[in-house]
């Protein structure tokens, strides 16, 4: 893909204290190419657009999930796929409280998002090692890409990279569960609502929770505004944190605002359909369902240095000056991450 | 000391085993069931009373017999049950006001459990997780036996503020299923094809039959106030369930669902109103820690368990019918 380099994020390489207001200049010219770059590797499933993948999920068919299955876990034998389709059928398998399934998670789940993780966007990740094995922690990170394929990443690097193949537990907006097949799949993939008493029960169950605390606001930002955190909600996964006494592990995610750049929102659209906003890419709406294959940009994924809050007594949770605080503190580490991956990526597309 | 209990709405099943379970407990002296209608069989060891609930005949029995324990399982869940939607909100509603009234002007009451449900948290979905006894509705019941279920318990945190010498204890009970009881639930399972909404999969709680009663009963004898959750351990989404029975389901767009259920689906004590469609679009869990910390009560079964144990017993009756 030569005519990627075009794309102008260059100058921030060499400038790195220089803010996101350059990035505001750059809005018009800056159109990345519509799919037409192919990269070499991406398999033929690579682009499954989340609906499509939904619908698979409704009905795990093994026979389906197969091809995609073989060169990627070469061992994987059909016998034990049988077995599992088997066990699938009678519902002979159990979920956890929040309707978590593991066994659909790790077998179909995670399959699917695997190609976009590996071959699409070739993911970098590191700090795994700020994330414990065995214990709870929070996953605070920015939001960005019109769709959250950010956080569906988050919980491939979690679950592949990290030694103790942690399950990454995300709050999710209300939005999400009221949705058709987005809120079924959600649960099933372990998520939950975003609100105070699952947040707080997860991580005292020792889970790695994720949070992204931006919202809409992060995800349904235009291109102009990339890699600028937005406002941090009402730091309500602080009070979480210092409550449960958990670790808050603040996380750069690198690559997801160039996959739909945003050069519009159609409030009027948005407003009929019910959405909190409503993208206009230079691919989509105009090569409908094309339109919705995520440009292959280069990831990297930063867990960070994470921030203790064992030493907080639980009445800290209810003081907000140090949830304020704390919020500011995880929110500039977050930026300032950003911008040294930024650094680090030779381009959008590399 | 000697223990008299009245237990309302004995005449439908889990009332009628109450009723009998307490007639066996050797701390308990006397039971006397009261319903409008007197129960298809008699039960031995209880004295029955015809009464309705509903007017202020219920004050006298409660006084001549000096009881000191009432037990209220008269919340009707189905229209069907009751002869009608206004006849069922008139047991469940006025009903209650008249018990509660009756229990308020009678000294030797001392000690109030009222069987309520899960529904009374509504669901929807902003609901959290899992509901704590002292959460409020995200999604408050609108309609139906929840909505009852809802004034009920308003009703009896009245009475427990006048009367704050008797006891009371409110169960919120998740879905009862097993081998024998017949509920709303149940008749949707055994429909040979199940109706689903479409893209949803909702979490869904059961408590055995035998869970349930057992539960009751330690809350009739200990001395444990207060509002608690009942439910098995674990969850079990719906299309587990429903694979779990073996027979088809039909996944039906959220719009049409009550449509289709009520004109396609409709049979037995099915019930496709929208707060049941919303329970089984959105389903509800219960946190039981309560339960087992300050009631000490801990179910045999799981909701996994007790929903096989239903399971079990419906495909031996289906075997016996074959036969």
């Amino acid at each position: 893909m030569p005519d990627a380099d075009v794309i102008a994020f260059e100058p921030r390489d060499g400038e790195p204290t220089v803010g996101p207001s350059k990035a505001a200049r750059m809005v018009g010219n800056t159109g990345p190419k519509p799919p037409a770059p192919k990269p070499d590797v991406a398999p033929v499933v690579a682009p499954v657009e989340k609906k499509k993948r939904k619908k698979v999920l409704v009905e795990p068919d093994p026979t389906q999930d197969e091809p995609n299955e073989i060169d990627l876990i070469p061992d994987e034998d059909v016998e034990g796929w049988m077995e599992f389709a088997r066990r699938r059928l009678r519902g002979d398998y159990s979920v956890d409280d929040f309707g978590f399934d593991p066994e659909l998670t790790d077998r179909v789940l995670l399959a699917l998002a695997r190609p976009l993780y590996k071959s699409w966007f070739r993911v970098e990740t590191t700090g795994l090692e700020n994330i414990p094995s065995d214990s709870a922690a929070l996953v605070v990170a920015n939001h960005s890409g019109t769709i959250a394929v950010d956080s569906i990443m988050a919980q491939v690097a979690l679950h592949d990279e990290h030694p103790g193949h942690r399950h990454l537990r995300m709050l999710g907006a209300n939005l999400v569960f009221q949705t058709p097949f987005l809120g079924e799949v959600a649960r099933k993939a372990g998520h939950t609502l975003a609100c105070h008493p699952d947040a707080e029960r997860l991580l005292s169950d020792g889970e790695v929770v994720g949070v992204w605390p931006e919202g809409f606001k992060g995800i349904g930002k235009p291109f102009s505004q990339r890699y600028k955190l937005q406002r941090f909600g009402r730091g309500g996964f602080v009070a979480a944190a210092i409550k449960t006494g958990s670790p808050i592990v603040p996380t750069a995610i690198v690559g997801a605002e160039e996959i739909y750049p945003m050069i519009y929102n159609s409030r009027t659209i948005a407003r009929i359909l019910g959405l909190p906003y409503f993208p206009i890419t230079p691919t989509f709406p105009w090569l409908g369902p094309l339109g919705m294959v995520p440009l292959p940009s280069k990831w990297l994924i930063h867990f960070g240095d994470p921030i203790p809050t064992d030493h907080y007594p639980p009445s800290a949770a209810d003081d907000p000056m140090v949830v304020f605080e704390l919020t500011d503190q995880v929110r500039e580490q977050i930026q300032q991450s950003l911008y040294r991956l930024l650094i680090k990526r030779p381009s959008a597309f590399g | 000391m000697s223990r008299t209990v009245l237990v309302t709405g004995v005449s439908r099943y889990l009332g009628g085993r109450m009723a009998a379970i307490l007639a066996d407990d050797p701390c308990i002296d006397r039971v006397i069931g009261v319903d409008v209608v007197a129960p298809d069989s008699p039960i031995d060891g209880i004295e029955f009373v015809r009464a309705d609930i509903r007017n202020p005949v219920i004050a006298k029995v409660l006084g001549e017999a000096g009881v000191d324990t009432v037990v209220h399982m008269g919340v009707i869940a189905t229209p069907k049950q009751a002869g009608g939607r206004s006849t069922m909100k008139e047991i469940n509603v006025i009903g209650t006001m008249q018990l509660l009234a009756a229990c308020q002007r009678t000294p030797s009451v001392e000690k109030l459990v009222v069987k309520s449900t899960a529904a009374v948290y509504g669901s929807g979905p902003k609901d959290p997780a899992m509901f704590t006894e002292e959460m409020e509705p995200r999604h408050s019941p609108t309609s139906g036996w929840p909505k009852d279920s809802a004034e009920v318990e308003t009703y009896v945190r009245g009475f427990a503020r006048r009367r704050p010498d008797v006891a009371v204890t409110t169960l919120r009970f998740a879905n009862f299923i097993g081998p024998k009881v017949q509920t709303a639930l149940t008749s949707y399972f055994v429909q040979p094809v199940i109706p689903t909404v479409l893209g949803f999969d909702p979490r869904l709680q059961f408590i055995h039959e035998d869970d349930g009663l057992a539960a009751l009963q330690h809350a009739i004898v200990e001395r444990r106030t207060g509002t608690f959750n009942i439910a098995g351990d674990g969850v079990l989404t719906l299309s587990q369930a429903v694979r779990r029975t073996g027979r088809s389901s039909v996944a039906v767009p959220s719009l049409f669902f009550s449509l289709v259920g009520r004109s396609v689906f409709k049979s037995g004590l099915v019930d496709y109103s929208d707060e049941a469609m919303r329970y089984l679009t959105y389903g509800r869990a219960l946190d039981t820690s309560a339960m087992r910390d300050r009631l000490g009560f801990q179910p045999a079964f799981s909701s996994e368990e007790a929903f096989t144990s239903f399971v079990r017993a419906y495909s031996d009756d289906a075997e016996a019918d074959v036969a």
